[in-house]
């Protein structure tokens, strides 16, 4: 992979994962440039959506885990036993599978994470809804309906809120666990746009089971298989010019 | 016979059976009911239920019963709600998953099921003699109470339970510990599960006799209790009385089957407060 690429944001450094006895990830060395889309895709079960979630440490809710290696987050270790896993979340947004609004007001969804962050003055959670959600495309849509609770939304535009939501805070990386996994052919469009353009600002890691997905939106791709790190370079040679068999059995549709 | 014929006949006989089932356990509730409204309807009146009972108990009213179970449930309610929710939250969202906690579970389980006169006996050890609150409202309260968190523990956690992972994940994700977590996005929508489990618990225990006839009930008082270290009247306690311990039982009767007709009407009167509560929080947060 380009060594004069831009800075690195987000680091793996020969990370194992392990859920009690058995191992996720195995040896799992990345590296994710800021301003860049780096996409993780692999067969179901290769740990892809555990290594997105050890990112922000998502993988603490889960009894009985345990990290090996290195995260590093600006060259600072995730892991390490001074850092706040509350902050580290907040500068490590997450979007999940399944869109999960809260049964909120569309209004109060976006201005959750500003006000569990202290934000009360009115005017200025209007201001950040307004941003977070026109930055998630979505503003058009809902802006004369803040009111509305956002179950009422379509899965598309629950999709884009939750992104809306993450965005409020004002992340410096967002992860996208398989955003698009339970959303219709036009909503992933949408949602598929809204990452290009957001990594004019962010750092974005996406997990994806769809290969096309991953060719369109991201600038580098992993390649995942059991566990282990197959390939991982800039997304066109991946794709076109793939240096494992595996991988090039994989992006040709021969197994997974 | 056509396969298909048979499978019809066998789905007919099925839905049947179950029909039949819900109409009998239906009539047996309906009958009890017109039982109990036809034979003590009669004595309701305003004297009944404000007045005190008089003359060996075979004329007046059932006030003062009435005010002891309502203090001896407001006891009941301090203790095992909030003690209740807090154990529950605590199992539910703070507590490792272990062996540990499972036996605990386990242990609050078992405890629901342990007959209500044992709690008795503990109260009168416990709260009577060795904390010597006496035989007093306190002492009975604090011992229905008792009785009733098993129920209030698990109705909570059953609903913290039903509040889905994504709502937790979901406000973790944006930066927020797990007590505003909790506090913010899990609470608001289990607390109406909780309480309506909480308060079919107090119901439950309204209606007990055997916990408080040894730690504060009494027989008969011409007097309404003036402080939480007073004996008291209680429903319950008053209709055992007049169904089975009364010099005049036959006579009595009909004050017994009103007694059970108010004590009834509380009862349902605290599930439908439930139930409407409920409704009402869900419809804010639907």
């Amino acid at each position: 992979m380009s060594s004069e690429g831009p800075q690195v944001k987000l680091q793996a450094r020969n990370l194992d994962f392990y859920y009690g006895q058995a191992k996720a990830l195995k040896n799992v060395t990345i590296d994710c440039h800021a301003n860049k889309v780096t996409a993780l895709i692999g067969p179901s079960g290769c740990g892809k959506s555990t290594f997105i979630r050890t990112f922000n440490r998502m993988n603490d809710l889960i009894p009985g885990t345990r990290v090996e290696g290195r995260i590093l987050l600006d060259g600072e270790d995730i892991n390490a036993p001074d850092v706040d896993v509350v902050e580290l979340r907040r500068r490590v947004g997450m979007v999940f599978q399944k869109p999960n609004p809260f049964p909120k007001s569309i209004f109060d969804n976006i201005a959750y994470g500003l006000r569990i962050n202290g934000v009360k003055d009115k005017r200025r959670l209007e201001e950040i809804v307004e941003r977070s959600l026109q930055g998630a495309a979505l503003w058009d849509e809902v802006k004369d309906r803040l009111d509305e609770n956002a179950f009422a939304l379509s899965g598309g535009q629950q999709q884009r809120l939750c992104i809306a939501r993450s965005l409020a805070v004002e992340p410096e990386v967002i992860l996208f666990d398989e955003p698009c996994s339970a959303i219709d052919p036009i909503a992933t469009a949408k949602v598929e746009d809204l990452i290009e353009k957001l990594k004019t600002s962010y750092t974005v890691v996406i997990v994806t089971h769809n290969m096309q997905q991953a060719a369109r939106v991201s600038d580098y791709t992993a390649f995942m298989m059991l566990g282990e790190l197959v390939e991982f370079d800039v997304t066109e040679k991946v794709f076109t010019n793939p240096a494992n068999k595996l991988t090039e059995d994989y992006i040709t549709g021969r197994f997974g | 016979m056509t396969p298909a014929t048979r499978k019809k006949i066998v789905q007919f006989a099925g839905f049947l059976s179950l029909r039949l089932a819900m109409a009998l356990v239906l009539a047996v509730l309906v009958l009890f009911l017109t039982d109990i409204v036809k034979k003590g309807g009669g004595v309701i009146s305003w004297e009944f239920l404000t007045a005190a009972p008089r003359r060996g108990m075979t004329e007046g009213g059932i006030f003062p019963a009435i005010v002891g179970t309502f203090a001896v449930t407001v006891i009941t309610a301090v203790l095992a709600i909030p003690l209740g929710m807090a154990a529950a939250i605590y199992l539910n969202e703070y507590a490792r998953q272990n062996a540990l906690t499972r036996l605990i579970r386990l242990s609050i389980r078992n405890l629901s099921g342990v007959p209500s006169i044992v709690y008795g006996l503990f109260g009168v050890i416990l709260f009577v003699n060795t904390l010597k609150f006496g035989t007093s409202i306190l002492s009975a309260g604090l011992t229905l109470g008792l009785m009733t968190l098993p129920w209030t523990i698990t109705a909570s956690e059953e609903a913290l339970k039903a509040i889905p992972n994504s709502y937790r994940e979901g406000a973790l994700a944006l930066g927020a510990t797990k007590w505003q977590m909790i506090r913010t996005n899990v609470l608001p929508y289990a607390v109406p599960g909780m309480l309506t489990g909480t308060v079919l618990g107090l119901a439950r225990a309204a209606g007990e006799t055997a916990p408080i006839m040894f730690t504060g009930a009494a027989f008969f008082l011409p007097y309404l209790p003036k402080s939480l270290s007073d004996q008291f009247m209680a429903l319950p306690y008053h209709l055992y009385i007049m169904s089975t311990q009364h010099h005049a039982i036959l006579q009595v009767r009909p004050l017994a089957y009103g007694t059970a007709l108010v004590l009834i009407a509380l009862v349902l009167g605290l599930n439908m407060a439930a139930v409407i509560f409920r409704y009402r929080l869900r419809r804010k947060y639907r």
